[in-house]
């Protein structure tokens, strides 16, 4: 088939013509990127000098306990909180929340009376109320054995029930809406086939689920993380009051605080890094395209590839 | 009654939804071994009428047979008891259903979205299980496909893997809802001739559809629909080619 007239001059059939040329032209340029970063590196270099030549924020006694036994086994402590609270407050929310989605209005009741009231009070003073549970309760009776609750409810259970049970109030809302995130249609197949409800629910609409409640979860875990410190106020030498233990000798607060956050950082870091493969992992198919990860996009900005006039694809067939 | 020689058997079946009325007294016989074609205009009630079949929807007032037992409940004198969950369930697990929107599960490969039914609901031995949907898979043309996602098969491919899921479980009887309204027009083609083979291998088949070309080659008896009602049912030379009622004639000149 000819060029139709007017065409424009580049020639040759219009089926497979010669390789395009390569566009090569002066990028717009972005005085504004070097003020903001102009005025960014003014700003860190006046607030980190000023924090390395302050002889108050006493460096060394951050070196000094950074590392030390006391800290580390307060670490261990809020590591260990963390884990133990989410894990009771996922399966518990799980619990609550199809029970908030039965049919049946007393379990759907009861359902929401518990995350009325585990969400509508101050999980501090839920802790606190753990605390002093044996003025309710002086002995725990099981039936068979009954216990001392002074004795039973020592501060990690106190903190590890505060917690929990907190947390399980606001993971029955993320289970919730990841399951009613779940195509109706899914469901209906499943009972079509002849599928329970309770079958439907644990082969079919939960695993679905999970893509919409991984990442808030990520996000409980981060924050829980953080929250487990206001366990310092019933004495549980996790992290923070760790720390506070040794500065209440030494008086050496600020140094102490320092090194108490660096650990909290590095925790919430290691979190959040790995709530990002996590997300990118049960995303997978949502999305048409995968963003890159900061090391791909690190790499690419190390070792730049730029597309050259050869390597573009020639149209049309061959 | 002579409930006993229909598959289905619909007396004066009444359904609404608050004061919507969408069915209102649907009488219907489906023998064993027939293929019966539901047509009509959207809104007439075909599909809601489908799934009081298998009791996705609870039928307000009339009575409805599936292989000589009532759905829903049971009798006792003049009495009817309501059956609890477990029971509805082992009923629907003998009636094989395939939506239009093919509702396969996301989250399984095709191989297991036909395995999960026997194994989970029949309690069939799982290497069977595996033999017999590797079997139904082929038979629908997807023996190639064990281990594809869903989301990578076209949607006459996943269309297809919703008809081998229901017919793992060996129904007595197969719904179908539109099963090709939601798929490209060059794949339509290929479920129906699924769908084709399935009635020419004796399986008693209720079938909504907007195929009248199916209808016509197929189907034993079509009835077609309109507000909720049955306006006229026949053989399809007779409703398709020579329809007595005006609404018939008005809505078959729209869709052929």
């Amino acid at each position: 088939m000819a060029a139709p007239a007017g065409s424009p001059p580049a020639g040759g059939s219009p089926a497979g013509g010669p390789p395009a040329e390569a566009i090569t032209a002066v990028p717009v340029r972005h005085p504004g990127r070097w003020i903001a970063a102009a005025i960014v590196v003014a700003l860190a270099f006046v607030v980190i000098r000023s924090m390395a030549t302050n002889p108050r924020f006493e460096w060394s006694v951050v070196g000094d306990f950074l590392f030390s036994s006391r800290i580390i086994d307060g670490l261990i402590v809020t590591l260990y909180l963390t884990a133990i609270a989410m894990v009771i407050g996922i399966l518990l929310g799980i619990l609550l929340a199809v029970m908030r989605l039965s049919p049946n209005p007393m379990v759907s009741g009861a359902s929401g009376f518990y995350i009325w009231l585990f969400r509508g009070t101050p999980v501090l003073v839920q802790l606190l109320f753990w605390n002093f549970i044996s003025a309710v309760y002086p002995t725990i009776d099981f039936g068979l054995v009954s216990f001392e609750a002074n004795s039973l409810i020592t501060p990690l259970v106190a903190a590890i029930l505060g917690l929990g049970l907190n947390e399980g109030a606001y993971m029955a809302e993320i289970v919730r809406a990841g399951i009613l995130s779940v195509d109706e249609g899914q469901g209906e197949a499943a009972s079509a086939l002849g599928m329970t409800r309770l079958q439907t629910m644990r082969r079919i609409v939960l695993p679905q689920a999970m893509r919409v409640i991984v990442p808030p979860t990520g996000n409980e875990t981060i924050s829980m993380l953080k929250t487990s410190s206001l366990a310092s106020v019933i004495a549980l030498t996790e992290l923070l009051y760790a720390g506070q233990l040794i500065y209440s000798a030494n008086y050496k607060q600020i140094p102490l605080l320092i090194t108490v956050s660096i650990w909290y950082l590095v925790a919430t870091t290691v979190l959040s890094i790995g709530q990002y493969y996590l997300e990118r992992r049960f995303g997978r198919g949502a999305k048409r395209e995968q963003k890159q990860t900061p090391l791909q996009r690190l790499r690419r900005i190390l070792i730049p590839t730029h597309v050259r006039p050869e390597d573009v694809q020639t149209g049309g067939g061959g | 009654m002579s409930a006993a020689r229909q598959m289905v058997l619909a007396e004066s079946v009444h359904k609404s939804y608050g004061r919507l009325e969408v069915l209102r007294g649907v009488d219907l016989a489906v023998g064993t071994g027939q293929v019966v074609c539901l047509v009509g205009p959207s809104g007439s009630g075909k599909s809601t009428f489908l799934r009081c079949i298998n009791h996705l929807e609870k039928i307000q007032a009339g009575r409805l047979w599936v292989d000589g037992e009532l759905v829903g409940y049971r009798q006792q004198g003049d009495r009817l008891y309501e059956l609890r969950e477990s029971e509805v369930a082992r009923k629907r697990a003998e009636i094989g259903m395939v939506f239009q929107h093919f509702n396969l599960f996301g989250h399984m490969t095709a191989l297991q979205n036909v395995v999960e039914a026997p194994t989970h609901v029949k309690g069939i031995r799982r290497e069977k299980a595996v033999a017999r949907a590797k079997e139904v898979l082929e038979r629908v043309g997807l023996g190639d496909k064990l281990s594809s996602y869903p989301s990578q098969l076209s949607g006459g491919q996943q269309q297809r893997v919703a008809i081998a899921r229901a017919l793992a479980m060996d129904p007595k009887l197969m719904l179908f809802d539109e099963p090709t309204s939601a798929l490209d027009p060059e794949l339509v083609g290929d479920v129906l001739q699924v769908m084709r083979d399935l009635a020419l291998s004796g399986m008693t088949m209720v079938v909504v559809t907007h195929e009248m070309g199916f209808a016509r080659e197929v189907a034993d008896k079509v009835v077609f629909m309109d507000g909720g009602v049955i306006v006229e049912s026949g053989s399809p030379a007779d409703v398709l080619a020579a329809p007595k009622h005006e609404r018939t004639r008005a809505f078959l000149s729209k869709v052929l």
